[in-house]
């Protein structure tokens, strides 16, 4: 297959799962566990992208000091938490990870 | 300002760390789909018929290989699953919507364009306008991932690794989720899911992005029900 085919499929296939529920959901009934089980989408998988970018260095679990992403990640957690705003946080996090960069 | 504008604009300023995050990885894969042998309008105009990170990074390095059409289409398809879930999600808000205005922002729903939005419409609730926060989020990432693709490809990768700047990509979605945690359920989907996701983060094409987020899923519902006994009394 040439490669501007394998695009366009790939794109097709990827637009097709974008669409599917947009497209599907208000023509079906929707069980009200399935809507209630739609709001844990979010923390579910943010964190599931956000833990391995924290946690894994080169694909292996790094819990010493050397894993600055880790506790710049910490410091970000802690400053979402107390001042629930999305400039701090990740400004604070940036700011630790520069730090902790430069001086360990 | 009319409504429409606000929130179109609202999605634009949600999604400005987010565009700072993606940009460095715009010019990585640029440069890595140069790398790979693609020829360049190929790997620009893969940025906007794909448009999907994780997937046209996959894509240059079975190129690179030399896998075979059909196993780089169905890895496409098998990185690109969790878009469904993200479908899902997004799905209640836009419910009202014409099929074409469906259709454009669907084509827009990136990891990216997602994060913010969601929290938005769980925050607002459906609003008459509130897809226009979508659309404003999805097409500046829409841009900010064309013009860092065209860079790299031009430059190679430009921007000195030391700057970090992909950390604002997780950091922005931690200032996303953490205000969200507001009750065990919550808190329990969270961490159930990042742990998951560190345990099956081998298993190959992401899939264990997509088991991390269905136990997550699974154990936030369960909680819930078990908490609140809605209808009993």
């Amino acid at each position: 297959m040439n490669i501007w085919l394998v695009m366009l499929v790939g794109g097709l296939i990827t637009f097709g799962m974008r669409f599917s529920f947009i497209y599907l959901f208000g023509r079906f009934e929707v069980p009200e566990t399935i809507r209630k089980a739609l709001h844990y989408v979010p923390p579910a998988v943010l964190s599931a992208i956000i833990f391995p970018e924290l946690f894994l260095r080169d694909g292996t679990l790094n819990l010493s000091f050397d894993n600055h992403r880790l506790l710049a990640g910490l410091v970000a957690i802690l400053v979402a938490w107390f001042s629930k705003n999305i400039l701090i946080t990740i400004i604070a996090g940036m700011i630790a990870l520069l730090l902790l960069q430069f001086f360990l | 300002m009319s409504e429409q504008s606000k929130q179109f604009w609202a999605g634009v300023r949600a999604e400005i760390p987010l565009l700072i995050g993606g940009f460095p990885f715009g010019m990585i894969y640029g440069a890595l789909a140069m790398n790979a042998g693609l020829p360049a309008s190929a790997a620009q105009l893969m940025s906007s018929i794909v448009f999907a990170g994780s997937a046209q990074f996959i894509t240059t390095q079975l190129v690179r290989e030399s896998a075979p059409g059909l196993v780089i289409v169905l890895t496409i398809a098998v990185v690109n699953l969790r878009h469904m879930l993200y479908s899902a999600s997004l799905a209640p808000y836009l419910a009202s919507l014409s099929t074409r205005w469906k259709a454009l922002l669907s084509y827009l729903l990136t990891d990216e364009a997602y994060a913010p939005s969601v929290i938005h419409f769980e925050k607002e609730g459906i609003t008459p306008y509130g897809h226009w926060f979508l659309l404003g989020a999805g097409l500046v990432l829409w841009m900010d991932w064309q013009i860092s693709t065209a860079l790299g490809i031009w430059l190679g990768t430009a921007i000195p690794e030391f700057w970090s700047l992909d950390f604002a990509l997780p950091l922005t979605f931690i200032a996303m989720v953490v205000p969200v945690l507001k009750d065990r359920p919550a808190i329990a989907a969270a961490l159930s899911a990042g742990v998951v996701a560190l345990v099956a983060y081998s298993l190959p094409f992401q899939l264990g992005l997509i088991v991390a987020a269905f136990v997550g899923i699974v154990i936030g519902t369960v909680l819930e029900g078990r908490k609140s006994p809605r209808g009993t009394l």
